[in-house]
């Protein structure tokens, strides 16, 4: 327990920012991020959700029995879900439409569930609300490079609340396989592939 | 005839893996010896068709007929959840040989994305019973299928020299995505 609370909340930016160095929760990764809106959308409601669910977790992490903790744990995931599901209906209907059913799909997205087993479980309340912002933070950027990488080449755009800026001139010729499926497996391996370069100098 | 072209649609076209990118938690961290891919499509087509059937169930005749739409994401997570323990209970006891085959791959099936997906999927489209039934089959024969190839892929792959950057998972994404540009042959299809 050396590590202080500014490091717990900085360790998910870089050190064990996920997707990339935990490789959990791809599908909405992939998913969503064809446009960098959709991406950062996403990584919010994540954020959001891990936030909450990490904080009710710990608070409860006495009280709940470890036979059924898992069980436990969802259904606090599921709940918060629910309300950022009913939230966004509400004040962000374009985006809720957009994302689909990979709003109700974070209730199985393996990082919130992840943290709250490996961190949230084990530590107190302030820990692990640091835990789930800086992990939130790193997946919203994550979502957000990504997303840009791949509608900057696949459009040619970079969309900002609902207006895409074009980045090209008009002689550029989209490159559609990056919005595609294909392309978000490899963009997501070759930006892994970066990473691996910088982290090993 | 509708039917086998909405089997043929969820198996090739919209491939649960390499077209939903549903359930690519499992696809990375499975694939990686043939053996367990085998285990985990096997407990998947289990899980998937009963989780299927249950949460339509569940969802017309509990939660459509009595408003409760907005409680859909817990009632069918805590479905999913309870179902994967109690087939795992039921295995132990009577199929001793299919449980030790399927083994540890039956609770991480629980926060398996194609799971839950496929059961929205299908409330989502508005299917009847028996086409639910169908999407369901068909999406865990395609996940099954869309991992053991991927595995076969990846075992060769140990035997090459990759870059070092490009190592383990980075490689395997970029795998999957060639897999995926051959899947998307099939869209002129139906």
């Amino acid at each position: 327990m050396a590590k202080s609370l500014a490091q717990e909340f900085a360790k998910g930016l870089w050190e064990e920012i996920p997707p990339f160095r935990l490789v959990l929760g791809l599908c909405p990764v992939l998913a969503v991020t064809k446009t960098v809106e959709n991406g950062i959308g996403m990584g919010l409601a994540t954020t959001f959700v891990l936030v909450c669910s990490n904080m009710l977790v710990s608070m409860l992490r006495k009280i709940i029995p470890s036979k059924v903790r898992i069980a436990c744990f969802i259904i606090i995931i599921a709940t918060f879900v629910t309300v950022v599901e009913l939230l966004m209906q509400a004040f962000a209907y374009p985006l809720f439409l957009k994302l689909g059913i990979f709003i109700p799909l974070i209730v199985v997205n393996c990082i919130v569930l992840g943290r709250s087993e490996a961190f949230a479980s084990k530590n107190g309340v302030v820990r692990s609300i640091a835990d789930g912002l800086g992990m939130g933070i790193g997946f919203t950027i994550s979502l957000g490079c990504l997303g840009a990488v791949r509608e900057l080449f696949g459009n040619g755009t970079l969309t900002f609340w609902e207006t895409p800026i074009q980045i090209f001139g008009p002689s550029f010729q989209p490159f559609a396989f990056m919005v595609e499926a294909p392309g978000a497996f490899v963009c997501l391996g070759l930006m892994l592939c970066l990473m691996n370069l910088a982290g090993s100098k | 005839m509708d039917y086998i072209i909405l089997a043929i649609s969820c198996i090739l076209i919209n491939n649960i893996l390499l077209a939903q990118y549903l359930g690519n938690c499992p696809f990375m961290g499975t694939s990686k010896k043939m053996e367990t891919a085998v285990g985990m499509a096997f407990a998947v087509v289990f899980v998937l068709v009963m989780a299927g059937v249950i949460t339509w169930i569940v969802n017309t005749y509990v939660l459509a007929k009595f408003g409760l739409d907005y409680l859909r994401t817990i009632a069918f997570i805590l479905v999913i959840a309870s179902l994967v323990q109690f087939v795992e209970m039921f295995l132990k006891k009577s199929i001793p040989a299919l449980y030790a085959g399927l083994g540890i791959f039956l609770p991480l099936i629980t926060t398996n994305c194609a799971v839950m997906g496929v059961c929205l999927i299908n409330v989502n489209e508005e299917y009847t019973f028996v086409q639910a039934l169908v999407s369901s089959f068909s999406y865990a024969v395609g996940f099954g299928l869309a991992l053991i190839l991927f595995a076969g892929v990846r075992e060769r792959v140990l035997l090459a020299r990759v870059p070092k950057p490009l190592q383990d998972t980075s490689i395997a994404l970029v795998i999957a995505g060639i897999l995926s540009l051959t899947f998307f042959a099939f869209k002129g299809m139906v």
